[in-house]
């Protein structure tokens, strides 16, 4: 099954050509051909993941062989010094694991947007980019060499670009799109030059060469490992993961991207694109566990973004925006807990994927039924959309890791992992992340008030939303209950679990045991449950709109509401009064006195030099010499022809006296 | 030197043929002087053969090439007089000056 697993990535490749291509003349639109491709590689993922996880299950259960791994490349070009360039695949647990996320997530989206977009102008390329994008997430997470992945990684970027931008007869919503485009593209600068210098240090491209080096302790040539080498490599990974994981200080594009389709939203927010770092840390632990600079790194910005990201969405009135901060909360989660351990960072991501989608479907359903973004205009929706509610509750019950939902066991299992790690990093994501928790609670307790409680404060008569969105949303919300229990923290279990089927190698596995700790557990819940009262007491007591209790903090919510400053410090500080007041006028003063007129100067001088070579040197001298020829044989010609008189006498009497003459001169050169 | 006498003759028959070469209008006067001269060069053959003795008769056999190639040169020549009479109604030399610049 393995062999044909590149399918899985091709078909919504294909199927963004195909709906480019017929999709006008189909009678859905194209959507069909998607949604199908879709299904087909999620079919496929499913049959693959059976092999593979049951391969790494029976690896854990008899403690011999080692973690499932297939890799299958064709060379693409040379690239000098020994190597080439490939495409190439790697299935392993994590591989396949991102496969289930995506193509199941991208599913869900494919169909919920039949009913959301239907009868948009652009309805057909709307689903050949989606299916682009689902297949540049795939091609991201099946490279098994590091420039494929950045070519995955990039697409991504591309088609992200072009989904959020999606109704760009908006300004701001164009403006929005650049906007995650060129933010992103700072963090890949540290990509790339993490690229170069692992390849720089390694000599390969091949994820598990470098992997296999790092195990032994070598690098190229069989030197010894260079650990600081490695941790700037991995440092200017982390910046890569900063621009496209949403993380602290670069995490301003995202809630930006709120501007794309809702469906769009979920598809970026929860399986793909800002998975997208995350996964790369995880497909390079291993290389991460060799350099504890690297991950105090990792550990200090998702502690600090998660935080921080929490306190945002607290004031937020448009419900798509605490939404986007949310996630950019649990990203820092993910990346604080790839800091300690791979299964917990995974998990959270795969757990997060699924509920974070069912939660952006869900507002997606409610914007279509409220005609608003704005938690002002929602209110008792609850009474009218049922499904839409039980399983928005679902989803919400489940990123505030209420047990037994899937954000509980992953959650918990990051802040068991960081306790367990100590040290000034590990009681810093411990404790953040357990007051991150409560604030998640606070947050989303705030926005289930002023959505489903209370009376409608909208214009018009909201009304539940057709049976294409309500669908996906009922088959997300199965697993955004229930997924937590594949990794429950039962020694017993355990060798079947989550953290089996996604290992990278067996002796991980057998070092680092998945634990539950009752203490911590309580007092996160604990916290939560305060959380909870205190948001449900406050929206309660105190009346809606100007007075919303998170508005009412004097100075600390005027900071929330701006964001930290940080959109200021970037587009006031940075891109206005030093790049546009400063950088710019002095650019363009060097540009136009200095530059220019050296331009200018050399432009005029090196005309005048022609004008002269051409005057003197070319036509007078160089054509003066071939018109001379010319003329001096026309000259000579007209001469010597004269002497062809067609006389035939004339010419046998000269011939004559040549005989005579050379007669002459060999005879006297005969006596002589 | 019985051989001198030949010689001398050939030279003067050669001489004749030159003379009419150069100063006659008449281009079948011409081809006859040039037959002369062919004849004269024949006769030279013969004699320098006879004083060389050699067994193989190569003056002999030459000079009947040249008789040969002189027959098939007088039917070119004839032929193309001919045809400048037909053309032009004259036979002078003078007036043949088409190959002229």
């Amino acid at each position: 099954m393995s062999s044909v697993a590149w399918l899985i990535p091709a078909l919504p490749a294909a199927s963004a050509v195909v709906i480019v291509a017929l999709g006008r003349k189909m009678p859905v639109g194209g959507a069909e051909i998607g949604i199908l491709s879709l299904a087909t590689a999620f079919v496929l993922s499913l049959v693959l993941a059976v092999e593979v996880f049951g391969a790494n299950v029976a690896a854990t259960t008899s403690g011999v062989g080692e973690a499932f791994l297939h890799t299958a490349r064709v060379e693409l070009a040379p690239i000098g010094a020994g190597d080439s360039l490939f495409a190439g695949i790697r299935i392993d647990g994590l591989t396949v694991m991102m496969f289930l996320l995506v193509t199941f997530v991208s599913l869900m989206v494919h169909v919920y947007s039949l009913g959301y977009l239907h009868g948009d102008e652009r309805f057909t390329w709307y689903y050949a980019v989606l299916s682009f994008f689902s297949a540049a997430m795939l091609l991201l997470v099946v490279s098994d060499n590091l420039m494929l992945l950045l070519v995955g990684w990039e697409l991504v970027g591309v088609s992200s670009f072009l989904l959020i931008g999606f109704w760009w007869e908006l300004k701001a919503n164009s403006d929005a799109a650049i906007k995650a485009f060129l933010t992103t593209k700072l963090g890949d600068v540290g990509l790339v030059v993490g690229v170069v210098a692992l390849w720089g240090q390694f000599g390969t491209f091949d994820i598990a060469a470098i992997t296999a080096m790092v195990g032994d302790g070598v690098q190229a040539g069989g030197a010894p490992l260079d650990t600081g080498l490695l941790s700037f490599a991995l440092i200017a990974f982390v910046l890569g993961v900063v621009g496209k994981s949403a993380q602290f200080p670069l995490h301003t594009w995202l809630p930006d991207a709120m501007a794309g389709p809702t469906p769009v939203s979920a598809l970026i927010h929860a399986a793909t694109m800002v998975t997208a770092g995350v996964f790369l840390v995880a497909r390079l632990y291993p290389l991460y566990s060799a350099a504890p600079a690297a991950q105090a790194t990792l550990a200090v910005i998702g502690a600090i973004t998660l935080l921080m990201a929490g306190l945002l969405a607290l004031v937020q009135e448009d419900i798509k925006k605490v939404l986007a901060y949310s996630t950019v909360s649990q990203l820092g989660y993910m990346v604080a807990a790839l800091a300690f351990s791979y299964t917990a960072g995974i998990f959270h991501l795969f757990t997060h994927g699924f509920f974070k989608a069912l939660l952006f479907l869900g507002a997606g359903s409610i914007i279509h039924a409220a005609h608003s973004n704005n938690l002002r205009d929602m209110g008792g929706l609850a009474k009218v959309m049922p499904t839409t509610f039980a399983t928005f509750l679902v989803g919400t019950l489940a990123l505030m890791a209420v047990p037994p939902l899937a954000g509980f066991w992953s959650k918990d299992e990051i802040l068991v992992e960081a306790a367990a790690a100590g040290g000034y990093t590990g009681s810093l994501v411990l404790v953040v992340g357990a007051l991150g928790g409560a604030l998640t609670v606070l947050y989303m307790t705030r926005v289930l008030y002023l959505t489903f409680a209370g009376s409608f404060r909208g214009e018009g008569h909201p009304h539940e939303s057709p049976r294409s969105m309500t669908g996906p949303l009922v088959a997300l919300a199965v697993p955004a209950a229930l997924i937590g229990l594949v990794n429950l923290p039962v020694e017993a279990f355990q060798p079947y679990a989550f953290s089996a089927w996604t290992m990278f190698s067996l002796e991980y596995w057998q070092t680092h045991p998945i634990a539950f700790e009752p203490a911590i557990a309580a007092v996160a819940v604990g916290l939560a449950l305060a959380g909870f009262l205190a948001g449900w007491a406050l929206y309660r007591a105190l009346p809606l709109g100007d007075d919303d209790p998170a508005r009412r903090l004097g100075p600390v919510s005027t900071v929330l509401a701006e964001k930290y400053y940080l959109d200021r410090l970037w587009t006031d500080l940075v891109t206005r009064t030093i790049v546009r007041d400063t950088a710019a006028p002095a650019a363009v003063t060097l540009n136009d006195e200095v530059i220019d007129r050296a331009v200018a100067g050399a432009g005029r001088a090196t005309v005048a030099t022609g004008r002269r070579v051409y005057d003197d040197v070319d036509q007078r001298g160089i054509d003066g010499v071939l018109h001379g020829l010319a003329t001096s044989t026309w000259w000579s010609g007209a001469r010597l022809r004269l002497s062809q008189s067609g006389n035939v006498q004339l010419y046998a009497g000269a011939m004559l006296t040549g005989v005579v003459v050379l007669a002459i001169v060999f005879a006297v050169g005969e006596v002589s | 030197m019985a051989a001198v006498y030949p010689l001398i003759f050939a030279a003067l028959l050669f001489s004749v043929g030159v003379y009419g070469l150069l100063s006659r209008r008449h281009a079948v006067l011409v081809l006859m002087s040039i037959e002369l001269m062919l004849a004269a060069v024949t006769v030279n053959l013969v004699t320098f053969w006879a004083i060389a003795g050699d067994a193989l008769l190569t003056g002999q056999v030459f000079a009947l090439f040249v008789m040969a190639i002189g027959a098939a040169e007088i039917g070119v020549g004839l032929a193309i007089i001919m045809l400048i009479y037909r053309n032009r109604a004259s036979v002078n030399i003078d007036d043949a000056d088409l190959m002229k610049y």
